[in-house]
């Protein structure tokens, strides 16, 4: 059948290709120019015709935030409290995936959709109550702040990432420690967790994505320059210089390493992780 | 195992799914449902919070904000924002996953591509924020691209035009959340058995039949389920509106999220900005339910 169309054939792959070109401008586009911008000097990110490469490339920029205390305070900030909740985080939603996972007990079925439907609470919502409270127990601008609140954002999509994980495994396993007569704890830590790795390191990576991106909380629940993170430090950078692009980019360029380094090392793990909200 | 043991053994079974639970319980409970009850008591105090005055204010709150013209702007700037972004975020993930799935492209290539087509998934809206602005600067690139073109004859103000600006910000943000459906809607193609098309051919079927009568019906169950979130999560959008305009020019990109922001944190009229945030979690909720009936029946 295919012999008998060919020249349609062939127009219809090079159709293909044309609107493949046309699709990788439309999304890679920006951030080629994100990138091209963070090297030139900031009349050269204006000069016309635009400069597609950078004529003079300089990395004045990346000069200015790095050898900047301030801005590397922010970094460090990021670091800091997405590691700190991501740590916290698994532990727990490794328990309550366990628990999910082997067990039935009474109230199971409401419990998991109380979890699925805390996912969707619009924290707008929970942001004005957690003012409240971060206000009456003096941790305003502090990470104990940031920590709590990430918390209850990330836990749930960590159970449920970390249930469905441990759903595929054979339950034999830990039923054969239990014939032993080891207790489900042991089970847990010897059978169950050495054979969780990966999806540990997917529910690991999701949980660090999102500490790293938000932006509300740690706008509204912090104040001092020593304790914002990234997102807020761009937002800071360009309420003080609107016109120092280039370090803007610099500084968006350095803030989206961390996710473009574990998208290219550990792609799979990260798929698995964004589309976990939506599977189920 | 002696009989006692055994009712030993089943007193632990019944207990220890509690205990593995209880963690996340303490804290789901603590500071997700107690929140949402605070959030609800603050909306009926006369002012919550700074300046406390907590006595009963009735609807007080809510009627000020359903009088409040800005309020109902922003329900239609955020219904607008939502709508067509889930729309193009679909469309777009479903051309693009359809490309990527064809056998007429190099696997290599569709490898190299994959990669490259969900590269703004990878970015921070704050950023995203960021390089729109940089590119739709009156002086910045889009806008000399297009002059050259010829498209346009002057300088547009995207984002600080009533005009333009909500058109830009949704553009931005289809930009940024197509990926979701493309990755989701890929591993979806491959799923679908071959000989579902091999039988089609057989039949004589056209390309587009094909499309029609097999493809978009087999990934029904992931449009529809995609689509809920993504219209539940882009309705709460904020750090990209708040980074490119604000909510301004004058209003006209002012949302749910940045209104009650505002009333909280601006205004400081924090149990006014409570009732907002309450009319935006029974907006959340109902979605929900409808997301999460949806999930149990398939």
């Amino acid at each position: 059948m295919r012999k008998r169309h060919t020249t349609k054939d062939r127009l219809i792959t090079v159709a293909l290709h044309i609107a493949l070109v046309a699709g990788l401008f439309f999304a890679a586009f920006p951030i080629y120019w994100m990138l091209s911008s963070s090297f030139k000097s900031n009349t050269e990110i204006f000069a016309l015709p635009p400069t597609i490469l950078p004529k003079a490339f300089t990395l004045e920029a990346y000069a200015a935030i790095l050898g900047d205390p301030v801005k590397l305070r922010f970094f460090f900030n990021s670091y800091f409290v997405a590691f700190a909740v991501t740590v916290l985080t698994v532990l727990i939603a490794l328990l309550a995936a366990y628990g999910f996972s082997r067990f039935n007990f009474r109230g199971k079925g409401s419990l998991n959709t109380l979890i699925i439907s805390t996912q969707t609470i619009p924290p707008i919502t929970l942001l004005i109550p957690f003012f409240g409270l971060v206000v009456s127990y003096r941790i305003f601008d502090t990470y104990t702040a940031l920590i709590l609140t990430y918390l209850v954002f990330t836990l749930p999509y960590a159970i449920l990432l970390m249930t469905g994980y441990l759903n595929t495994l054979p339950r034999d396993l830990d039923e054969a420690v239990a014939v032993d007569g080891g207790t489900s704890w042991t089970a847990l830590w010897r059978v169950i967790v050495p054979i969780s790795l990966p999806g540990i390191v997917a529910t690991s990576v999701y949980t660090f994505l999102l500490c790293w991106n938000e932006f509300l909380f740690a706008l509204t629940l912090t104040k001092s320059a020593s304790m914002r993170t990234v997102p807020i430090g761009i937002q800071l950078l360009m309420g003080q210089h609107a016109f120092e692009w280039n370090q803007m980019m610099a500084m968006s360029v350095l803030g989206s390493l961390p996710l473009l380094l574990i998208y290219l090392i550990a792609q799979r793990f990260f798929l698995a992780g964004m589309t976990a909200g939506s599977v189920k | 195992m002696t009989r006692q043991k055994r009712s030993r053994h089943r007193l632990k079974r019944t207990v220890a799914p509690y205990l593995y639970l209880s963690p996340s319980l303490v804290i789901i409970g603590l500071l997700m449902l107690l929140p949402m009850v605070t959030v609800i008591s603050y909306s009926f105090q006369n002012s919550a919070v700074l300046r406390r005055d907590s006595s009963f204010a009735g609807l007080k709150h809510y009627q000020a904000i359903f009088a409040d013209p800005v309020f109902w702007a922003s329900l239609w700037h955020t219904l607008y924002f939502t709508c067509i972004s889930v729309i193009f975020h679909m469309t777009i993930g479903m051309i693009f996953a359809l490309m990527l799935n064809s056998d007429r492209i190099n696997p290599t290539l569709r490898n190299i591509l994959r990669v490259l087509y969900i590269l703004p998934w990878l970015f921070t809206a704050v950023i995203i924020a960021v390089i729109w602005r940089l590119l739709l600067e009156p002086n910045g690139v889009v806008n000399s691209i297009l002059m050259q073109l010829g498209i346009i004859g002057s300088k547009i103000e995207w984002f600080s035009s009533p005009e333009t600006a909500l058109h830009a910000v949704t553009f931005a943000n289809i930009w940024a959340g197509y990926p979701l459906f493309m990755v989701s809607l890929l591993a979806g193609l491959q799923g679908i058995p071959k000989d579902f098309y091999e039988a089609a051919d057989i039949d004589g079927a056209k390309a587009y039949q094909k499309l029609i009568f097999i493809t978009i019906p087999q990934l029904m169950p992931i449009i529809i389920s995609i689509s809920l979130l993504d219209f539940i999560w882009t309705m709460q959008v904020f750090p990209l509106i708040w980074i490119t305009t604000g909510g301004g020019p004058i209003y006209s990109t002012e949302v749910l999220s940045t209104y009650t922001y505002k009333l909280a944190f601006s205004s400081y009229n924090l149990s006014q900005a409570a009732a907002s945030a309450v009319v935006i979690l029974l907006i959340s909720l109902g979605l929900t339910l409808f997301y999460i009936r949806y999930q149990k029946a398939r």
